[in-house]
């Protein structure tokens, strides 16, 4: 127990990323208690009756998850590496079952808040429904990281007959999201304090699994859907308009903001709709399905927010254009490098 | 949002969308020969584009963009000293994000934070003299930069640094003068204008008066107009209409922020701390007499072209930038940026050759962002 | 040039410093009031809405010219409302000229 206290109390070193008794204490102690594999060999060993379903298909993604500060209201990096990589898999039509999680640990990080990461990707792969199933862990040197760095890859099984693909949304098609935009990339640089803004704003950052099983239940046409996350809301429909080679129309009245969000936004001379979310996807439902899958998404807690924002349209192929508050059309385009905070 | 939200109200903007238009109409104005308006402030173009303002006036009115953009005007060479003063080791760089990716002759801030110089973006110069505060064993080096909006807040900025005796923080002055290129233009015969949208936060700080020039020695009207939607048009609607009744006055569309005699103690602020350069070079227009401002020699201690020996006061050699794009045609609006033959070309946001194409305010990314006069990149 | 954006003053937290903190729809953030307390104490800021840029708050918000504006802008209605009914007589007119009718009364 002691030597527990003293791991919990104490902070990354070297030794805990060389391969010794370090490392094992480090992986027992706080990894495998906490993740609870089913053995303590190399991989993990799955099987699964939805892979045997004739038609299934298994989908597979990965991605590394970087943000300062590490800890911030709503969240932290632990809840949106697990996030990120189930709603990856959900907005592709998927039913996420199984993570990987690498570690990448800057010497001198503390124990305790690594504890609290760790819980935090426990409780979020709880209210998910996957499991974190394998795992690995590295030390660099003090300077070459920014206290924790984390991968997660993730699997999921997409059942038969399930095909979303941005490429095959139609014009006419309605545009929905589930949640306000911009939330998580406020809340950041209000968290971050070297703008010194307080706010109480929250990140959106909540797995999106089961709100895309409701919805493709009750509309299941769904055509395809993204979670809107670096580039936020604009860049995620310009990926659509390009690989379905329609034209999007959004309308600026009907995009749901919270007001901190336009203050911040305000502020800082940045647009909403390049804010990032962690939370937040877009969805294309052919016209007939709309009220029925905005319904179902507002069934769900993460989709207590659902707004239809706008449809595809024939005009302006792979454009997106937002009608102003007064009817003006301006386009929206992909962001350009990182969005920077004006001043004039 | 109180006093934001009333002034976006749409169904108040189709009425004066109404009126500009019957007042377009009883001038004779077309597309062939259209009113003329300049919105001098850049911050006026970023709304004008936001709003798609420009598509919803009627095509005899044309909006001119003017060169109230201090990231756009900045010559290439002062990027340079910036990065110069950013790249010593023991120096702290601090900027408004706008001035991150303008490029120099040979880099931007951000191609130098890359590469190691440590460029941090604050909202404030307040955060920058925090720093200073908070690491005295580091130079911290503010980028002043801005028209007399902003040129208070660097004076007194540094005033307070002076109150502390914080030795270590010092400021990198670009602040210029919004009304010495305004008399440039007026003076070019080439220029054809109606009259001009009169930057709203300068003036609150500068007052209506200084403006008065305009309508005395040139018989141009200007409206100091704010910056929503509703502000631009009924300025618009205010310019057209002192056309129709044929006077030339300095009018204020926002006096809700702008008091006629400006801002005492911002103007105190800014004569204790300032006095204007003999000539300063400004990006398309060249150097222009008393356009610009440095630090007074009571503050010298914090002047950091004095302090790394750059710029104007230094030893080194002044060479003047060669533009070989058309940013000063497009910048004075001689051309429209979509007539450059490097636009969406050579030059994007992504790869911009001019700094009209960097800043979101910069008359170059507004068109290209906003506009849909992208030229097709065949794929 | 210039982002600013009006914020209300709701505290004042630095006195010797003139700093303040203003709430901006719901975000807040300390700003110096230098500019906006000539003749007057700091206390008689708080309440008031001013004009915030780069951490400073650089003009006090004039609410009754700002209802003036308002004001300007909601007499537009019945002006244009007029301009709508001329600009139709106008057009209807024409048309009437083009078609040999006079115009409908």
């Amino acid at each position: 127990m002691n030597a527990l206290n003293k791991l919990l109390e104490g902070r990354i070193s070297l030794a805990h990323g060389g391969g010794g008794k370090a490392m094992h204490d480090l992986i027992d102690q706080i990894f495998a208690a906490r993740f609870k594999p089913d053995s303590r060999e190399d991989q993990a060993r799955l099987s699964h009756p939805a892979l045997a379903e004739p038609g299934a298909q298994l989908a597979f993604t990965t991605d590394s998850f970087v943000v300062s500060p590490l800890e911030f209201p709503g969240g932290d990096i632990g809840r949106i590496a697990v996030c990120g990589t189930v709603n990856d898999l959900a907005v592709g039509g998927a039913r996420p079952l199984w993570l990987s999680v690498g570690f990448i640990l800057e010497e001198g990080f503390e124990v305790a808040t690594l504890v609290r990461i760790v819980d935090s990707m426990v409780g979020t792969a709880e209210e998910a429904g996957v499991r974190i199933v394998t795992g690995d862990t590295k030390v660099v040197d003090k300077g070459k990281g920014d206290g924790v760095f984390i991968n997660t890859a993730g699997v999921g099984v997409i059942p038969p007959g399930r095909t979303l693909l941005a490429s095959s949304v139609r014009a006419g098609d309605v545009a929905i999201v589930n949640h306000r935009l911009g939330d998580h990339g406020a809340a950041i640089l209000a968290a971050r304090g070297d703008l010194a803004l307080s706010a109480s704003i929250e990140s959106d950052c909540q797995p999106l699994n089961g709100l895309m099983e409701a919805v493709l239940a009750a509309a299941p046409g769904v055509r395809a859907a993204r979670d809107a996350t670096r580039g936020g809301l604009a860049s995620c429909l310009n990926e659509i308009a390009q690989e379905a080679g329609v034209g999007i129309e959004i309308e600026e009245q009907l995009l749901p903001i919270h007001p901190e969000v336009r203050g911040v936004s305000e502020i800082l001379g940045l647009d909403p709709l390049y804010l990032a979310n962690e939370g937040t996807l877009v969805l294309f439902v052919p016209e007939e399905e709309a009220d029925a899958a905005l319904a179902a998404m507002k069934a769900t807690p993460a989709g207590q927010g659902a707004a239809i924002i706008g449809c595809a349209v024939s005009e302006h192929p792979k454009r997106v254009v937002m009608q102003t508050l007064f009817g003006g059309g301006r386009i929206v385009d992909m962001l350009v490098g990182e969005q920077l905070p004006r001043i004039c | 949002m109180k006093y934001v939200t009333e002034f976006r109200d749409p169904v108040a903007a189709r009425q004066l969308l109404a009126a500009i238009s019957h007042t377009v109409d009883q001038i004779g104005a077309t597309k062939d020969n259209p009113v003329r308006l300049m919105e001098i402030c850049g911050g006026h173009t970023h709304a004008i584009f936001r709003y798609g303002l420009d598509r919803l006036t009627p095509p005899g009115l044309e909006f001119i963009h003017g060169p109230g953009c201090p990231v756009c005007v900045l010559p290439m060479r002062r990027v340079d000293e910036c990065v110069e003063i950013a790249m010593r080791p023991e120096v702290i760089f601090t900027t408004f994000g706008d001035a991150m990716r303008v490029p120099g002759r040979r880099k931007s801030l951000l191609d130098s934070k890359s590469e190691g110089a440590d460029v941090r973006m604050v909202y404030s110069p307040l955060d920058a003299l925090e720093l200073a505060r908070c690491n005295p064993d580091r130079e911290v080096v503010f980028f002043g930069l801005g028209f007399e909006t902003t040129t208070p807040s660097t004076a007194l900025t540094i005033l307070q640094a002076a109150s502390e005796g914080i030795g270590n923080f010092s400021l990198f002055c670009n602040h210029i003068t919004v009304t010495p290129p305004l008399r440039l233009l007026l003076e070019d015969p080439e220029m054809k204008l109606d009259g001009f949208i009169g930057p709203g936060h300068v003036s609150m700080v500068i007052g209506t008066r200084p403006y008065e020039f305009i309508a005395r020695e040139f018989g141009k009207p200007l409206v100091v107009a704010g910056f929503e939607p509703l502000d631009l048009l009924q300025s618009v609607l205010m310019l057209l209409r002192q056309r129709v009744e044929g006077r030339a006055e300095i009018e204020n569309q926002y006096a809700r922020i702008v008091p006629e005699e400006g801002n005492p103690a911002s103007l105190a602020a800014i004569e204790q701390v300032y006095e204007p350069r003999p000539t300063f070079e400004w990006r398309g227009l060249g150097e222009i007499d008393k356009s610009g401002l440095r630090i007074r020699e009571a503050y010298a201690a914090y002047d950091a072209e004095r302090k790394f020996d750059v710029g104007y006061g230094s030893s080194k050699p002044h060479v003047p930038d060669t533009e070989s794009f058309a940013c000063g045609a497009v910048m004075t609006g001689r051309m429209k940026p979509f007539v450059c033959p490097e636009f969406g070309k050579g030059c994007t946001p992504e790869h911009p050759l001019g700094a009209l194409m960097v800043s979101s305010e910069g008359a170059c990314a507004a068109y290209y962002q906003y506009a849909d006069v992208r030229p097709e990149v065949a794929e | 040039m210039c982002l600013g954006i009006p914020g209300q003053i709701v505290e004042i937290t630095d006195s010797e410093r003139k700093l303040a903190t203003v709430d901006i729809s719901g975000v807040r953030r300390v700003v110096n009031v230098a500019c906006v307390t000539t003749n007057r104490s700091l206390d008689d800021l708080i309440g008031r809405w001013a004009l915030i840029h780069v951490g400073f708050a650089m003009s006090l918000i004039d609410e009754a010219e700002a209802a003036l504006t308002l004001k300007a802008l909601h007499e537009l209605d019945e002006v244009s409302g007029e301009l709508e009914t001329i600009t139709r007589t106008e057009a209807m007119m024409r048309t009437g000229a083009e078609t040999g009718q006079g115009p409908v009364q």
